[in-house]
């Protein structure tokens, strides 16, 4: 974990204070509704379809058991029992009452917890590798730095009014777990051939009504130019940055029309300026920095355990788990344990108080205290012994938090759609719940093997469907829902958008045409090694099409 | 009456505004004018013997100002919007890296209290208060915060040097 010091807490317990007045200012008819939207924004309030939304940042994805249990406290204090986990590692509630967000706020700051910038034109919750300090594949831990962008970006004082809004995505493995190239800002630690330690820097990346993927604008950035790069970059964006048309505000749009040279040479223009000022850092910024990190004392022994192998042999339900459940953890003899939030019949992503208090528990009890939100919209406990994980498997199976599904198909990620959401011109949960019912063994789900289907109920691409292998889109057909198919997306380290299948599919036969794209890929695929992205890639849109589009088929 | 706050106090406003088409004052004054206009009149503002301070729209480029135009007592930035941030880095360049030491005020839609502090870390010292802001407490805004986690233009304790030293003494 991150520990916060007195002065963190201090500005986290100050921006209360600040809200908590323009709160009561706004109240007090003092702050005209318009204003006070941008202020409650940066705070991570919204007013969604029937009440306020709030969204609570999880830098990273990082939480502690307490923190959990801070969250269960506000889904039971302020909400109706439940959260939802996004595709940002954070976490919504979509009951809480304005009067009572200030309260909020300060419940989360006493641990360590708020929800600054969650929203807004500026720059957002910093997210990362879900198995960032675990992962086996990975050249440093990207934690200290995405911690020390967070600091940075926090309050910045001249990068809070954006043309639009602007996140940025760490990742230090070659396998992309945090869909950098599709974000503002991507940030890949490298090393160069020289074996330092830097940075390669996509920048304008975004999904939404013009999905793209990030140019690398750098190829090598020394590891301690890293915020004076971010800067030279953000002064670019806020000088240049169109603001004439909400659609065309985002970063990616500067890139675009500017060109990727052109852009790439006003940022190392503006960084020459700055690059060897205050915000350069020293070797002792980030070894303090990665001193506030809590280090676990792995037990050397834990690889000796013979319960796991052997449990795994006589309990073939805990085997399914561990199939997909459970990835192997740096260090011998610990494991990787995926807690999946999308259960038969349930919605993506949402937790209940008591799941949040036996997710602490289990955290405290045997993960080091901590656990982590993963972009997929589930939860991972990512520090357990070997021995234990049958335990924990356990006790996960109670609670409905065991479902074998990691990377399957019913692991979709969807956002909260027409439900919630008033941006939204579709529902998104009740189709994904159709999906489910069409998928019933768990069986042929194996079979099928590693897909990502992934929804969004309009444009804004919460649900990042560009980048599903199977995206969905929710669209408004004269006050109809229907929906737009793509496939072959990836938001991985091969990185594309999708290809759209043809018409939008009628919320009737949606759940249809995917049983159909799924039944084109079983027929066609070489073997069952050859993903679902691989089929694709080579055989291309027509079988599907053809398949989706036949006569007895789809209404579109 | 416009309500300035300077340097954290209540002021009175010594500028005028002169509107591109107004005549020249005939005696010495303190004046603000748009760029076109000072472009147009450098010498015969100059011959006045007024105080001429600048207004900059915030889409012009600081860097390339002259240097006859920082000379200049006082700089006027234009927020147009509440939401429009671009005056910030104006403000923060003329600062830091032009070392521009006149006034730099804000105006605009976004002189509110809720934004003063940001305003005063990238630089500028002056507020020009938009017409419905409570004064005292948009002076009371100026401090809501007492540290930064980034050096800017302000004497706001930094985190990373508190840390450094306290990092360099253990």
């Amino acid at each position: 974990m991150y520990r916060y010091d007195s002065y963190d807490q201090k500005l986290v317990d100050e921006r209360v204070a600040q809200f908590r007045d323009q709160t009561r200012r706004f109240l007090a008819g003092q702050i005209p509704d318009e204003e006070f939207r941008a202020l409650r924004l940066r705070n991570g309030l919204y007013i969604q379809r029937f009440a306020p939304m709030l969204r609570v940042a999880i830098p990273y994805g990082l939480l502690a058991g307490r923190q959990l249990r801070m969250l269960a406290h506000i889904a039971r204090e302020y909400d109706k029992g439940f959260g939802h986990f996004t595709t940002r590692q954070n976490i919504q509630y979509n009951w809480p009452q304005l009067e009572r967000v200030p309260d909020i706020l300060a419940d989360l700051a006493s641990v360590q917890m708020h929800a600054i910038q969650t929203s807004g034109n500026c720059i957002r919750n910093i997210t990362s590798d879900h198995l960032a300090g675990a992962a086996r594949d990975e050249l440093v831990d990207p934690r200290p730095y995405c911690e020390l962008t967070r600091q940075w970006a926090t309050f910045h004082p001249e990068f809070n009014w954006l043309p639009r809004k602007f996140k940025i995505a760490f990742s230090a493995t070659k396998t992309d777990r945090a869909a950098t190239q599709v974000h503002d800002i991507g940030v890949h630690i490298v090393r160069n051939a020289a074996g330092e330690l830097g940075y390669t820097i996509y920048v304008g990346g975004g999904l939404g009504r013009m999905p793209m993927l990030g140019h690398p604008i750098r190829e090598f950035l020394p590891e301690l130019d890293l915020l004076s790069y971010l800067e030279a970059v953000l002064r670019v964006y806020n000088r240049l940055g169109r603001r004439d048309n909400i659609h065309r505000a985002r970063i990616k749009i500067l890139v675009k029309e500017l060109g990727p040279a052109k852009f790439t040479e006003l940022v190392e223009a503006e960084w020459a300026q700055i690059r060897d000022g205050e915000l350069r850092l020293d070797a002792q910024d980030i070894e303090s920095m990665k001193s506030h990190f809590d280090e676990h004392p792995y037990d050397q022994g834990a690889a000796d355990d013979a319960s796991f192998a052997a449990h795994l042999r006589q309990d073939s339900a805990f085997a399914a788990f561990a199939k997909r459940n459970v990835k192997d953890h740096r260090v011998d003899g610990y494991k990787i344990v995926f807690v999946s939030l999308k259960p038969r019949n349930g919605v993506p992503g949402d937790v209940s108080a008591e799941q949040l208090d036996i997710l602490a528990d289990l955290a405290e009890r045997y993960s080091f205290g901590e656990a982590r939100a993963t972009h997929d919209q589930n939860l991972v406990l990512a520090e357990v012994r070997q021995s234990d994980v049958y335990a924990v498997w356990q006790a996960l199976r109670q609670y409905d938090l065991a479902t074998p599904n990691i990377g399957l198909l019913t692991d979709m990620i969807c956002c909260p759609g027409l439900d919630y959401c008033s941006l939204a011109n579709a529902g998104s949960i009740g189709v994904a719940q159709d999906i489910t019912d069409r998928f019933e063994s768990l069986d042929y789900l194996y079979d099928i093997g590693d897909i990502k289907i992934k929804m969004s109920g309009c444009m804004n691409g919460c649900g990042h469907h560009t980048v599903g292998h199977i995206g969905i889109l929710g669209v408004d057909k004269h006050g109809e829902e229907w929906y737009q198919v793509t496939l072959g997306g990836s938001a991985e380290d091969d990185a594309s958008l999708g290809d759209r299948t043809g018409p939008a599919i009628s919320r009737a036969d949606i759940a249809e045409a995917v049983e159909r794209i799924i039944a084109v890929y079983m027929e066609q695929r070489h073997s069952e090694d050859e993903s679902f992205l691989q089929c694709y890639r080579r055989i291309g849109m027509t079988p599907f099409k053809t398949r989706i589009y036949a006569e007895d088929g789809v209404a579109a | 009456m416009n309500v300035l706050l300077l340097d954290g106090r209540l002021a009175t406003d010594e500028y005028q505004e002169l509107a591109d088409d107004a005549p020249l004052p005939a005696s010495a004054d303190a004046i603000v004018v748009s760029l076109e206009r000072w472009h147009r009149d450098t010498h015969a503002l100059a011959a006045t013997g007024s105080k001429v301070a600048v207004r900059l729209a915030n889409t012009i480029d600081v860097t390339t100002l002259p240097d006859s135009l920082l000379a200049c007592p006082m700089i006027e930035l234009w927020f147009p919007a509440f939401a429009d941030g671009r005056a910030y880095s104006q403000a923060r360049l003329l600062r830091s890296r032009l070392g521009y030491r006149g006034q730099i005020r804000a105006r605009g839609s976004a002189v509110v209290a809720d934004q003063l502090q940001s305003m005063a870390r990238v630089g500028i010292d002056a507020f020009v208060l938009r017409e419905d802001q409570d004064s005292e407490t948009a002076a009371r805004a100026l401090h809501g915060f007492d540290l930064a986690y980034q050096g800017a233009c302000d004497a706001l304790p930094r985190v990373r040097q508190l840390r450094r030293s306290a990092f360099a003494s253990r």
